[in-house]
């Protein structure tokens, strides 16, 4: 209980100092919180918002599907061999670490300007975090588990079904997780970049116009987003029996 | 005290001791009052005096207040109840003249060994001189010259605990506390490193308490040891072994060991269950 | 090297030369991706050539001041946060959930703060690294094993020196971990804040030449950049392994 009550606390203290910037920086660098949920709340009466909610969350969904199904379907493939594992590793840390926006230019060149092109930039960010938790899950799989599977002389597709899937779940879930903000990210900073519609587009075209109340109005909506999505994939996850 | 027929002549009876060297008085340790946790009885009362020069260990179940009782001897731990004194004066933290061997390894992996060693001597303010005379003593007293400069990542479990011993040697204290220092290792070695610790202490003419729950090896390396109850933590019982103070492992061949052990025994056999929670 | 080592030399050698050998013969089209000699070969005369020497200079100096900024700003934070139980029970949540939030959607915010310029980019830089290495100060902190700090107790020795002689070597494998992490979203960071709205900068050149068909140049600094990344993450970790091997226990 006590432990909600600090928390609490700190999401006002949060506030108090947002305030206490917006009455030091002036109303057209920074609105108030007040201010900005009353923007907020407007946008969200608009059909336009919704549209590009919309066209974001379109191009998120299936960057993320492909996150997910390229990201598994690679990392176990690179997982099961220990050599493969070895040899990777690194390369895909070294991709992951890599600015990827530097590569943007090339994936317009392929995609061209429409939504293809956002869900390329979406999948580049998340399939990465996911093939590598799920490799070194896989790496990880203890040896006795495959012992086990043996002596019970199981088919390679049960083993894989009812061992290898329950045993790198958690490590997947994790992987998922953070594939899940990465691909959202790579999504909203590609319409920033090259689009004429979706959230991205909205915070350029506002940053144009010096329209800050709409920025941080929709920065809100998508922070509350991500963080109500993240606490629902940490739910999924803890029940996860381990 | 307990005699044996067959004394070498030439060996010394149990040392005679001049004076209390430390004492625990009505020394209680409860954890959780005055918060949400249970109350937590881990100790005491406890009443124990320390004589100087002796070598004393003590025994109990897993879970009776053994590390409690060090801490509150070292000044690690402020009693909830009752007094410690420490060369008659009540002790407030750690007081000068005490080193503590823990159970875990406390070496400092960024350190070599002989740095690891003047560690203390170097925040003691101690001149560069003597730190160097006191280190090679020590380093060369645990047989650890020939890795004096290796980091301890290079080192076996035993070889770290000896750096661990060597580094509180060095600060010359009067009174060494170990807290099951050779718990982590396998019995061979404990045995060995059981002679370590009789040569460090007829060598340093310290006063020893060791916490162990090995019987064996409290049997055969104490004047006496004390035997504790189930948390929480009393004595209750002191057995004299009546060694002679040269003595090594291999007392263990005395016949009067095994009458020791088999004492200790029965007094922990009954509070050993009482912790688990089976009726003796 | 290990054997693991040459196979991997030699998959990314089999790559790009297959990578050479589809844009040469045509089946990648000119327009769309340089042969990896033709983007080594632009690199090195951009560098010759010196007029994007300003660029990669702003961004290198954006780059390493927000990654100092960040670890230095970071570390103490976490310090401070590890020694208030209370205030890391309420704080740990939001450390948790931060990095789901898109971060970088508030650098709008810091250019209409600031304008365009280093102070927005180096503001944004800060801002998606620091909580890296908060998170890896408080891990760090609390992966001190007690027995050390008991140890420091029996010295005698007062909390400003434990602090300093043994919670943070103790602690350095972690608190190095973050150095690293901080640096890689700060590039990131630099990079991402130059391509979307900056007047300097390597990702500023590179979405200029974009939007001008210079493909030449564009491959050229896309190479760089790739160069620079890979250099400085090879770096720190092999100063991470050194000091993990000396730490292990």
């Amino acid at each position: 209980m006590r432990k909600l009550g600090d928390f609490v606390i700190l999401i006002v203290a949060l506030l108090i100092v947002w305030q206490g910037l917006h009455a030091v920086a002036g109303d057209t660098t920074l609105t108030s919180p007040a201010a900005t949920f009353v923007k907020l709340g407007e946008l969200m009466r608009t059909d336009q918002f919704w549209g590009n909610v919309a066209e974001t969350g379109q191009a998120f969904a299936m960057a993320l599907v492909i996150s997910l199904i390229g990201g598994v379907g690679l990392g176990t493939l690179l997982g099961l061999n220990r050599t493969s594992g070895v040899v990777s590793e690194p390369i895909l840390i070294a991709l992951y670490s890599l600015p990827k926006v530097t590569l943007y230019p090339l994936v317009l060149l392929c995609f061209g300007l429409g939504i293809s092109a956002k869900v390329a930039f979406g999948a580049m960010h998340g399939l990465i975090p996911v093939a590598l938790f799920t490799m070194k899950a896989i790496m990880q799989l203890k040896p006795v588990y495959l012992r086990t599977a043996q002596a019970l002389r199981l088919t390679p597709s049960q083993v894989a079904t009812t061992i290898a899937l329950p045993a790198v779940l958690p490590e997947v879930m994790a992987g998922a997780r953070l594939g899940f903000s990465l691909s959202l990210l790579g999504v909203l900073i590609g319409e920033m970049f090259a689009s004429k519609r979706g959230l991205g587009f909205m915070i350029n075209s506002a940053m144009g116009l010096g329209d800050i109340a709409t920025i941080m109005a929709v920065a809100v909506f998508l922070s509350i987003f991500a963080v109500a999505a993240n606490a629902l994939l940490l739910l999924i996850d803890r029940a996860i029996p381990r | 005290m307990l005699m044996r027929a067959g004394d070498a002549p030439a060996s010394a009876p149990a040392m005679s001791v001049a004076d209390v060297h430390a004492r625990l008085k009505g020394v209680t340790r409860v954890y959780g009052v005055g918060t949400s946790r249970p109350i937590v009885h881990a100790l005491g009362p406890v009443d124990l005096d320390l004589m100087r020069g002796e070598f004393f260990s003590v025994v109990g179940p897993s879970g009776c207040g053994k590390s409690t009782l060090l801490d509150a001897l070292a000044g690690l731990a402020v009693p909830t109840e009752g007094e410690v004194y420490f060369e008659n004066r009540r002790i407030r933290g750690v007081p000068d003249g005490v080193g503590v061997v823990f159970q875990e390894d406390a070496s400092f992996a960024w350190l070599t060994v002989r740095d690891n060693v003047a560690f203390g001597l170097r925040r003691a303010g101690v001149d560069a001189a003597e730190i160097t005379r006191r280190v090679d003593y020590a380093v060369g007293f645990m047989g650890l010259r020939d890795f004096a400069n290796a980091y301890p990542a290079q080192l076996s479990g035993g070889m770290r605990q000896r750096v661990c011993i060597a580094r509180t040697l060095v600060l010359q204290p009067r009174l060494i506390l170990l807290d099951e220092p050779f718990g982590a290792l396998d019995q061979q070695t404990r045995l060995l490193m059981g002679d370590e610790l009789l040569r460090l202490w007829r060598e340093t003419k310290a006063t020893v308490m060791l916490i162990t729950h090995a019987l064996d090896e409290a049997a055969m390396l104490s004047d006496r040891v004390g035997v504790m109850s189930a948390r929480p933590g009393v004595f209750i019982d002191f057995v004299e072994t009546g060694w002679p103070r040269e003595r090594d492992s291999r007392i263990v061949s005395d016949t009067h060991f095994g009458a020791v052990t088999a004492r200790l025994w029965e007094k922990l056999r009954v509070e050993s269950l009482k912790s688990i929670g089976t009726k003796p | 090297m290990t054997r693991e080592g040459w196979i991997r030399l030699a998959v990314v050698v089999a790559a790009v030369a297959v990578l050479e050998a589809l844009c040469r013969t045509g089946v990648i089209a000119h327009t769309v991706l340089l042969a990896p000699s033709e983007m080594a070969v632009s690199l090195w005369n951009i560098l010759r050539g010196g007029e994007l020497n300003e660029d990669i200079l702003s961004t290198l100096r954006n780059v390493l001041l927000s990654s100092v900024i960040s670890a230095v700003l970071g570390f103490v934070c976490g310090a401070i946060i590890h020694a208030l139980p209370r205030v890391r029970g309420a704080v740990e949540p939001l450390l948790a959930s931060y990095y789901a939030i898109p971060t970088f959607m508030f650098y709008p915010i810091f250019i209409v703060m600031f304008g365009v310029g280093a102070q927005a980019i180096i503001a944004i830089a800060v801002l998606l690294s620091i909580v890296a290495m908060i998170t890896a100060t408080l891990t760090g902190l609390d992966r001190i094993p007690p027995v050390l700090r008991k140890t420091g107790t029996v010295f005698r020795m007062s909390p400003a020196a434990r602090a300093v002689m043994i919670d943070l070597p103790a602690a350095a494998p972690y608190l190095f971990t973050g150095v690293k992490l901080t640096f890689a979203y700060s590039l990131i960071g630099v990079i991402a804040s130059e391509f979307i709205l900056s007047g300097a900068g390597i990702g500023y050149a590179i979405a200029y030449a974009y939007n001008n068909f210079n493909n030449q140049r564009m491959y050229g600094l896309m190479l760089l950049v790739i160069i620079v990344a890979i250099a400085a993450n090879a770096a720190l970790d092999a100063i991470d392994r050194r000091l993990q091997s000396r730490l292990r226990r």
